[in-house]
This record gives C-alpha cells, structure tokens and sequence, in this order.
C-alpha cells in the first residue's frame, strides 16, 4: 500500500505541479523516487509534526494540494489541533498521510501503535477518512482524496496485504463494496486487516457457515446505505478494525444502527478492546494477541451464531 | 488616514467593543494597536475592495486573543462597515472574539489557540517564495505565546528555507495570562534567541510609528525572514490599564472605568476626525 501509494503521488504529482509532499523527516528508502523525480513538489519540514501541518495548511491556502507523510500517530494525534484549525476549519487541500494504521510497527511498542486514529480524526468535522485495505485500494483513495477539495486523512498498511479484486470503477469516497456475499453474518472491516477478516470467513465456510464480507474504505463519510441495507439483510454484523472499538469502523457502524427502527441486525466489534497496547510482537502476533486476528474473528462468529 | 489616527481608532475601538461587549483582552488590544495600525495603514499591501486579491499581503494575527484590533483596522480601511463592530462577541455576530476569517473579508487566518499562526505563515510565504511572488507574510506573535513549542519550529523552518518574505512582529508587552513573561517562562534574552535561530532580529519601540514603519520597509527584500521584537506596554494609552494584569481579562465597565478610559483616549486624539460613536451597554 504505502509504495502504490508514493507511485500513485507521483502520477499526480506529473499532471498537477501543485501537487506537493511535506514530510515529517520520514520515508526513508519509501520517499526518495519522489524527491529525485520532483524535487521541487518535495519539503522536508522536520520532526516538527505541529509546525508542518500548519505550513502544509499556510501552502494549500496558496493553492496547492498538499500531503503530509508521517508513520503512526505522528502525522495526526502529534498535530491535532493543527488539524482541527488551520486545516479542517480552513477548508484546506491538506491529504495527511499515515504509514502504519494498527501494529504495524508492532514492535516498536505502543508509541508506534497507531489506534485511536481513526476515531480522532473522524470526529473532526470537514474531514474524509479513508483506510484503503490492499494496494489497489490505496492507489484509488490516493486519487480520490487529491480530487476531493479540502482536509483528508489517509492510513495506510505498509504492504502485502491481499488483493480484494476492487473494481475501480465501483470505487468512491463513502462507498462500501462488497467482498464476498453470505448470509446470516457479514463481516465489515476497514484498513490492512483485510487478511485476517479473509482467512476467519474461509475456516468460518469450511464449517459450513457462509459469511459475508464487505469493506469499508471510507470511514467519513460512512455508507450509511449500505450498513442500512446490510442490517436488513443479516441478523448480525461483525465490525473488524486493527483499531481501538471505540470511534473507529465499530463506532461509526454502531451509530447508524442505533438508529434504526427494529427489526436489524446486531452489533459485535472485533478490534482492540478500549485499551493500549504494551505487548512485543509483530503485527501478526499483536493482532492475536489483543483479539482481532483470523481466530479471534472465527471466535467471535461462532459465538454469535450459537448464541 | 495616517498610522497615527488608525492606531488611536483602534482603541477607540477596542474600549468600546469590550465595554459593549464584555470582553476581554483590552491589554492586548492596546498593545498591538500601533502595530496593527502601522501595518493596515500602508505597509501591508491590501485591498478593500478585492479582500482576495493573489498578490496581496497577508497577515495573520497569530495572538488571535487581540482580534478587536484587526476588525477594527479592517473596518476602517473599508473592508465591511466600521458599524458592525458593534456586533463583536454578540450573538450571532461573525466577528468572535478571537480573530476568524469565517465571512469576513481581509482576515487571512482564524486564530485563537496559539503557536499557530507563524507555522501557516511560514507555509504561505514558502509557497509564495517557490511562486516568485513579491507580496510578503505579516505575522503578529504575543511573546507569551512563545512559550509554545511550535513557534520554534515555524522559526527553525524559515530560516532553514531563507523565508525573506515572512516577517513576524511580537507584541513585546512582557505580561501574558497570569504574570509578567519572566517570571512565567523566562524568554530573554529574547532577541539572542532569534538571533541565534537565524532570524534577522531588530528591537524597537513599538509604538512608535517612525521606527515600526522603517523596520518594517527596511527588511524588504531580506534573504532571511525577519523578526521584530516590538517593546510595548499592556494597555497602552489607558493609564489604569497599563501593566496592569487585571486587564488581560476585565472590560471597561460603565461609569468611572469606561467614562476614564474614553477621556485618557479623547485627550490622546492626533487629529481632527470623525468621531468614534459611543454609547451605553
């Protein structure tokens, strides 16, 4: 995701001059065919997350389409209020780009753990956030957020994730797509988690029980249809984030559905249990290790189905 | 209108926008006046009948807390009727207390949580600089508000980009919200420390017209951003108010304090003009 996405950059950054990169002293080995080819669209503001969102906002409010590019938390939480006032409230074409939703930098410890940035980021009003979960899906966030005027969020994985065969032309801020269908249960999921959801739905139909998949690329604006179709559909909806239950996907889902006349779909969030994470381990062990791997999603399904 | 009566409509201005209102910052609002006036009256390159106009200069008031003197100064230049001041801190007025662009013309940046503003200005004249554009960057900083950690990085930044294009302005009135700065945060030696982060550092008497306007057109075409450290005093012009920290907070109230205040200021009048109107609460 993170390399589709600094060639994606670089497509736009070829039609559009306005098009720059501002980052904060990160993107080692990741960056550099963008500052060789465009070094004029490029700016190394410093590990100075707060001043270079605000400068990232003084350029877009000249008239550039400016993404700022950090891993974790540093390009959003480190920034917030920059966030908030001089971009969002601003209108700002400011794109800010997070290497690393989740465990990604799992063991780097719990500094590195970006989990509550979805649910921050949501909560800002004038602002789109988007958790592509494979490459493809990278890519077309990444040309959709440039062509969406103002302040957008983008989070990414850092790569490998499965291919969901998104069809491009189906793609567009605030649409869920379906993955795969069932019945009884669907899976919503968001971000690079994507093989975990995969693998729980494919032991799930060995067992017999056919679930549906769906992925929900856009956070904010959340597809309020589809989640409105989707708890007409199924008797239970399982969220699945590599993020905190609250705020995030689960959050956003659960807030739709509480407003639904019964009879709908319940609710079961799968992500990090409201806490933070000080285990080491990879990103694959840490999503097991706080219950949103392939077995934990499995767990979750059967207890829901026999319950 | 010259500097002179645009700084004293300023605060004019500002005691009857807080005493209507019940406002605060009136210390502030005093301070930054002749900066402010300064500014509007002829350095900065604007235009009140096209408030967007590309090859303006901005300004950001990053002590958004002073707003009053900016609306004041863009009324009387003619950006939207001098009237509607009246309407500031009211409700369903556009022009809160803390500076915002929000419908108003010539206000380039809402501020209000500070450390903000010299890092959007440091953006804006960094894109203008990659641009070739001649208009140049007007940030006004309160020195308490460097404490804030940001302002150290806009600063590390624009030096490191030779911003020449960027000038920050501080309001050295040396008291912000509880004390006076150097017995909050220690700043000094204040202007070594901008030196020292490369900035192109004059200290003035920032009320004083001449100097302000001098430095303010010296630095032109400067290959590095500028900084002016203006000494001011909180509350300038109004003795009961200067370098007194109530008036961070506390507006002019009826009788002794609004009626003293508008006397010490008539008494002050440059010119023959157009008289402020008054009026009670």
């Amino acid at each position: 995701m993170r390399d589709r996405f600094v060639s994606t950059l670089m497509g736009l950054a070829e039609k559009d001059p306005n098009v720059h990169l501002v980052t904060g002293d990160l993107g080692f080995g990741v960056l550099k065919p963008f500052w060789e080819r465009f070094p004029d669209q490029f700016t190394n503001a410093g590990i100075a997350e707060q001043n270079m969102t605000s400068f990232a906002a003084g350029m877009a409010l000249e008239g550039r389409t400016v993404f700022t590019y950090s891993i974790g938390n540093f390009p959003t939480l480190r920034a917030i209020e920059q966030i908030r006032n001089d971009c969002a409230y601003h209108e700002a074409n400011v794109k800010i780009v997070c290497v690393g939703g989740g465990f990604t930098y799992g063991s780097l410890g719990m500094s590195h753990h970006a989990t509550e940035d979805l649910a921050i980021m949501r909560a800002l009003p004038n602002v789109t956030v988007m958790a592509p979960s494979d490459a493809a899906q990278a890519q077309l966030a990444t040309e959709a957020i440039y062509a969406q005027p103002g302040t957008c969020y983008l989070r990414l994985g850092r790569g490998g994730e499965p291919n969901l065969g998104t069809p491009a032309e189906e793609f567009e801020i605030g649409k869920a797509l379906p993955v795969s269908d069932g019945e009884g249960v669907a899976l919503l999921f968001t971000g690079a988690i994507g093989d975990e959801v995969i693998e729980a739905r494919d032991t799930l139909a060995a067992d017999g029980h056919q679930v549906a998949v769906v992925s929900f690329p856009t956070v904010k604006p959340i597809d309020v249809e589809a989640i409105v179709n989707l708890a007409q559909r199924f008797d239970t909806l399982v969220t699945v984030e590599e993020h905190n239950v609250v705020g995030g996907l689960g959050g956003s889902v659960a807030e739709v559905l509480a407003e639904l006349p019964s009879p709908r779909a319940r609710l079961a969030r799968v992500g990090l249990d409201d806490r933070y994470s000080s285990i080491v381990g990879t990103q694959k062990y840490l999503r097991d290790a706080y219950g949103m791997s392939a077995r934990a999603i499995t767990e979750r399904v059967r207890q829901v189905l026999n319950g | 209108m010259n500097s002179l009566e645009l700084a004293w409509r300023i605060r004019r201005h500002g005691v009857e926008m807080t005493h209507l209102s019940g406002g605060s910052h009136i210390g502030s609002i005093l301070s930054v006046a002749d900066i402010v006036a300064v500014l509007y009256a002829g350095i900065a390159n604007v235009r009140p009948e096209d408030p967007e106009w590309e090859d303006r200069d901005r300004v950001i008031l990053s002590k958004g807390h002073a707003g009053a003197s900016i609306y004041a100064a863009l009324a009387e230049r003619g950006f939207f009727d001098v009237e509607e001041l009246r309407t500031h801190y009211s409700d369903g007025s556009r022009l809160s207390g803390h500076v915002s662009h929000k419908g108003v013309p010539g206000v380039d940046l809402s501020t209000g949580s500070l450390g903000h503003g010299l890092s959007v200005g440091a953006g804006m004249a960094y894109a203008a600089k990659k641009d070739g554009k001649a208009h140049r960057v007007f940030v006004i900083l309160g020195d308490g508000e460097c404490d804030e950690g940001s302002v150290w990085e806009a600063a590390m930044v624009a030096n490191h980009y030779g911003l020449g294009n960027l000038v920050a302005i501080i309001d050295h009135n040396r008291m912000q919200s509880l004390d006076f700065c150097e017995d909050t945060i220690a700043l000094h030696p204040f202007g070594d420390k901008w030196r020292a982060f490369g900035w192109n550092t004059i200290e003035l008497d920032g009320h004083n017209h001449e100097a302000l306007t001098a430095a303010l057109e010296g630095c032109r075409g400067s290959d590095k951003p500028t900084v002016i450290i203006a000494e001011t005093i909180k509350g300038k012009g109004i003795s009961f108010m200067e370098q007194n920290i109530l008036w961070h907070y506390r507006f002019p109230h009826e009788g002794e304090e609004y009626d003293g205040a508008v006397a010490e200021l008539n008494a002050q009048r440059p010119l023959n003009g157009e008289s402020v109107k008054a009026s009670a609460r």
